[in-house]
């Protein structure tokens, strides 16, 4: 039997079969995994944000563990890389990028934009931060705010913690979610109203 | 091993000019000095990993650098902040 000439869709049932008979993964924990999987997206990212916008104890508990947070709003993070959440600051702007491959927080942001692992992003991410973001995204970090790149290297993944907009005092959760971009959880932009 | 604080260098190390290698260490960060910011926590050794090995479990660290010692042209006091696993780091 050639292996790339077999019909895909019997293949995977065969391997999914003998996953299963020898207890490596069963049936319903692959479902399992195919519904977290479908669900992650930034919008998952946004509610974090916007639970930690709007609740102190939460913020503290998110910079602290990520992954703990995350499973408290209900996101499956179980087989994930631990989740780390950096927060920016009127000091400081963190960006996010992996130098080496693609490594994404998944989890709470889905899948990534195409350009996250484009050789161009990645080079420059770390060479030259501001001009990036300034050329690719309108986005101008001011003189006094220290940018911090975070290379994603190795077995955690990380998020960005944006700064709360002014003009949004009062507003709910729901509301606040809606503002935060994928980019803004990246770094590549700022969230705004 | 290391503790939140300490000056660190990262080894000015080149195994992949030796053969085929899985490494989790940037090379623009090879030889630079640097400051533990916190331990992240213990973690198989990927570069074993990589290749179906046994991987010991060997310390995280997260470590931060002045961008002005790799880029000159960087503006100073930006930085960069990167998960380095304890056996790539050196005390200068």
């Amino acid at each position: 039997m050639n292996i790339l000439e077999t019909d895909g869709e019997r293949l995977l049932a065969a391997v999914r079969t003998l996953l299963d008979q020898k207890g490596i993964v069963s049936a319903t924990e692959i479902q399992e995994r195919m519904a977290a999987t479908d669900a992650a997206s930034p919008g998952q990212g946004a509610r974090m944000v916007a639970r930690a916008w709007a609740d102190p104890a939460y913020r503290a508990l998110m910079l602290e563990d990520g992954t703990k947070a995350a499973e408290s709003l209900g996101i499956m993070m179980r087989g994930m890389p631990p989740l780390g959440v950096l927060e920016n600051t009127a000091e400081v702007h963190h960006l996010v990028v992996c130098t080496l491959c693609s490594c994404y927080p998944r989890a709470v942001l889905g899948y990534p934009p195409f350009w996250y692992k484009s050789a161009a992003f990645r080079a420059r991410a770390v060479r030259d931060p501001r001009g990036l973001l300034a050329a690719e995204w309108k986005t101008a970090i001011p003189d006094a705010v220290k940018v911090r790149v975070v290379d994603s290297t190795a077995d955690y993944r990380w998020m960005v913690l944006p700064v709360r907009p002014s003009g949004t005092d009062g507003w709910d959760e729901e509301r606040l979610a809606g503002i935060v971009r994928e980019g803004d959880m990246i770094g590549v932009t700022i969230p705004g109203v | 091993m290391f503790a939140d604080g300490e000056t660190v260098r990262v080894k000015d190390e080149w195994p992949e000019a030796l053969g085929p290698v899985h490494i989790r260490t940037p090379y623009y960060v090879r030889g630079v000095v640097g400051e533990v910011v916190r331990w992240l926590g213990d973690f198989p050794n990927p570069e074993d990993l990589a290749f179906a090995r046994p991987a010991e479990r060997r310390a995280l660290y997260h470590v931060r650098f002045q961008k002005g010692l790799i880029w000159p042209e960087a503006k100073p006091d930006d930085e960069l902040l990167i998960e380095i696993f304890a056996h790539w780091l050196e005390r200068p």
